[in-house]
């Protein structure tokens, strides 16, 4: 037993340095030497300075800018949670019921049967960088207005940010809300000058 | 359904379909010791690893020795986490300057991570240095699971008629030979997707509105891949495989799902391949597969159709989103979750606590049956502790004496898997009973009424099976929960375990009965009914009384928009 106990120790340092150090040794350099841009966490680049994380979504609130889902985290990406609200808690429903109604100040003219349901729903991380393409159209006479651009030109901005299928078949079809913000700043900047 | 959806699942249950012979095959040739492909990386260094450590390959243990190598192992692996987590500050790595884990939450994560349980009542982005993540953590989740393996896989050398084997030789040969090459292979596929693999400390963005942003970034991508692949299922960050960061594509989501599933498939085949009872092998994987595809149809089918007071409101669309992340869709989270609940990962992608009821069901069946699978090593354990009880069943119905392999089944292995079986109802529903019945815990709750039972229980039953996800409404950092959490975890992941060794040495040690046309076969649409059929009725027996509290009566007041204030 204590021979058991003496291998068991020497064993386990062996394995933990093998495990613990040498494995994450081999795959950080592996993934900095070939993959840099995902290894580091795919920041987004914007005249030189870094404006966010591709994967993770931001808070827009104002007018002028396409919104993203509601977020129990509040968009703070070094504490990522949901609401953890069940389904039979009524302050779920009053929080769908408040986000819903914020919509429709927001974009006046809209209907309720309109409004998807993932743009008045917090997600599991708080962080969810995507929305559906119907809740980036719903918003587009608003943004539209906003920046005094036509709603043909935003319209068709929506369109072109629908991210493509992995492959061309697979994955669900979604819009990265920092990415179709950033396009919409260019198209202001050029539309301006 | 749509079409995403249909290929999810598709490529998801036909990899793991095909993977269950090759994957045993490996399995076979790995624990046997004869010629791999990756003897020329590995044959040198693991003499040399047997040679420093003290390890005689050609000892056999018996099974007393090799319960309480694997124990001891696991107790000093567990006072190594412990350590490293409570002198955090004094280690390097650590580029955020978070102070030293405080003990009650070290101990319970130590306990944790050393079980294969990987419950977590801390959040990793504002608790752990990056050297605690990759290092204490890190090996925790090779270790720990490969612990299991070297159980499931004594356990079918006994019942293959060959002894024991060496603990401290399948501990090894289940990491180098399979769990480090493809947690290498997966980390890079998932950094390909976008998980971040850097030393470097968190990232500041001046965002376009003016605001900032904190982007938590480590060596992720290393972290998930073995706790996918060891059934670990602890998160880097507290959102675990919802964060974007973590799991950032359907790709990701789906490679996940497989790379769950395929050493608990492969054991599976290497149960038949060892034991030269292939047809068994498939029965059995058959019974797990029907399951499997119960839970993910139980998950899909409520959630897809939405909760019957939100849909009230009048919105476009119908499908639960409340906790769910868009980007995976309602089929690729349900695949993720069924694969995490039946392989016992523990990871998420949803959130469990704002599932609908009838879909968290899915998730609670998987734990309290934990054969769907199940984890490494300890699943196939749970399958063939409920093969021995439904032969038992069965010999009894037709007054003969119950045999297993050509081995009979008598009181000493009936009493062994009765043990087994006995402590997880016995762990859940003692633990949640105490929970209600203190106030101090009863308060831990998020949500009222039913549902709060559900938190509860779901604490309880993730704990037992080794799971480690949570309804995570529950304030698992409460003193009652970390201590409670912590025992029966422990007591859940090793009764079972050294009774299913000892069972196996006792049907090693009797004589082979000769088969004759009298003998219940144990394989075959007919066993594999049965085997189901007492799988459910036998769950049902202890656990259908707190899910009707729980997540039935939530269901059915739902239906009627009754809400718990």
């Amino acid at each position: 037993m204590i021979r058991h106990t003496w291998t068991a120790v020497r064993l386990f340092v062996l394995m933990a340095i093998l495990a613990g150090f040498i494995y994450p040794a081999i795959v950080l350099g592996i993934s900095q030497l070939t993959m840099a841009y995902q290894a580091n966490g795919s920041l987004v680049h914007y005249h030189g300075r870094v404006v966010g994380a591709k994967m993770i979504g931001q808070s827009f609130t104002s007018p002028k800018f396409f919104h993203g889902r509601p977020s129990a985290a509040d968009y703070n990406a070094a504490a990522s949670t949901a609401s953890n609200l069940g389904p039979s808690n009524p302050a779920l429903v009053k929080e769908v019921k408040a986000s819903l109604a914020l919509v429709l100040k927001q974009n006046p003219g809209l209907r309720a049967s309109q409004v998807p349901m993932d743009l008045v729903t917090s997600s599991d991380s708080g962080l969810d960088p995507n929305i559906s393409p119907q809740a980036a159209y719903l918003q587009v006479p608003r943004v539209a207005r906003a920046n005094g651009l036509p709603v043909s030109v935003v319209r068709a901005l929506v369109t072109r940010n629908i991210h493509g299928r992995f492959l061309g078949l697979y994955g669900e079809p979604r819009l990265n809300v920092l990415e179709l913000n950033l396009a919409l700043v260019s198209l202001v900047k050029s539309n301006g000058s | 359904m749509s079409f995403t959806t249909a290929v999810t699942w598709l490529v998801g249950l036909g990899v793991l379909f095909v993977a269950v012979k090759p994957v045993g095959g490996y399995l076979a040739r790995v624990f046997t010791a004869q010629p791999t492909v990756l003897d020329r990386v590995w044959g040198r260094p693991e003499r040399w690893l047997f040679r420093v450590s003290g390890v005689d390959p050609n000892y056999d243990m018996s099974a007393w020795e090799f319960a309480a190598a694997l124990v001891v192992t696991n107790v000093v692996l567990l006072a190594a986490v412990y350590v490293l987590l409570r002198l955090q500050v004094s280690l390097p790595f650590n580029p955020q300057h978070f102070p030293d884990v405080r003990s009650s939450i070290a101990l319970n994560t130590a306990v944790s991570f050393a079980t294969n349980t990987n419950w977590q009542a801390y959040a990793g982005e504002h608790t752990l240095s990056n050297f605690s993540q990759f290092a204490a953590l890190g090996f925790a989740q090779f270790i720990a699971p490969a612990s299991g393996v070297a159980a499931g896989v004594a356990f079918v050398r006994a019942l293959s008629g060959r002894k024991l084997g060496n603990f401290f030789v399948d501990l090894t040969r289940a990491c180098t030979r399979i769990l480090l090459p493809l947690a290498v292979l997966v980390t890079l596929v998932l950094v390909w997707q976008g998980v971040p693999e850097t030393l470097a400390g968190y990232a500041h963005a001046h965002l376009i509105t003016g605001g900032r942003q904190i982007i938590p970034r480590g060596p992720i991508a290393s972290f998930d891949a073995i706790a996918h692949l060891g059934q670990n299922g602890g998160g880097f960050t507290h959102a675990n495989s919802a964060n974007p960061l973590e799991n950032p594509t359907a790709v990701s989501n789906l490679l996940y799902a497989i790379v769950m599933g395929l050493l608990p498939v492969g054991l599976f085949g290497f149960f038949g391949i060892m034991t030269g009872r292939m047809r068994t092998a498939w029965t059995l994987t058959a019974v797990a597969g029907v399951l499997f595809l119960g839970m993910l149809v139980l998950y899909y089918v409520p959630e897809a159709a939405g909760n019957p007071v939100i849909n009230s409101l009048g919105l476009h669309g119908t499908a639960n989103w409340i906790g769910q992340e868009l980007r995976f869709g309602t089929g690729g989270s349900a695949l993720f979750t069924t694969s995490s609940m039946a392989f016992s990962t523990g990871s998420v992608a949803t959130a469990q606590d704002s599932l609908l009821p009838l879909a968290s069901l899915g998730s609670f069946f998987g734990m309290f049956v934990n054969m769907v699978f199940g984890g490494k090593g300890v699943g196939l354990l749970n399958m063939m502790m409920f093969v021995i009880l439904t032969v038992f069943l069965i010999g009894l119905m037709v007054g003969r004496t119950p045999e297993f392999l050509g081995k009979k089944i008598e009181t000493r292995e009936v009493s062994l898997a009765l043990l087994a079986f006995l402590v997880h109802p016995f762990l859940i529903l003692g633990g949640t009973a105490l929970a209600v019945y203190l106030p101090a815990a009863r308060h831990g709750v998020t949500n009222a009424g039913a549902h709060g039972l559900s938190e509860i229980l779901y604490a309880f039953t993730s704990a037992a099976a080794n799971n480690g996800s949570a309804f995570a409404g529950l304030h698992a950092a409460l003193p009652f929960y970390t201590a409670a959490i912590s025992m029966v975890m422990l007591i859940g992941r090793y009764v079972p375990l050294v009774a299913m060794l000892l069972l196996g040495e006792s049907l090693l040690r009797k004589r082979t009965v000769p088969e004759t046309v009298g003998t219940l076969r144990t394989d075959g649409v007919l066993f594999g009914g049965v085997l189901l059929t007492s799988v459910i009725i036998v769950n049902a027996l202890a656990f259908f009384p707190v899910i009707a509290l729980g997540p039935l009566a939530e269901h059915y007041l739902l239906m009627a928009h009754h809400l718990f204030s």
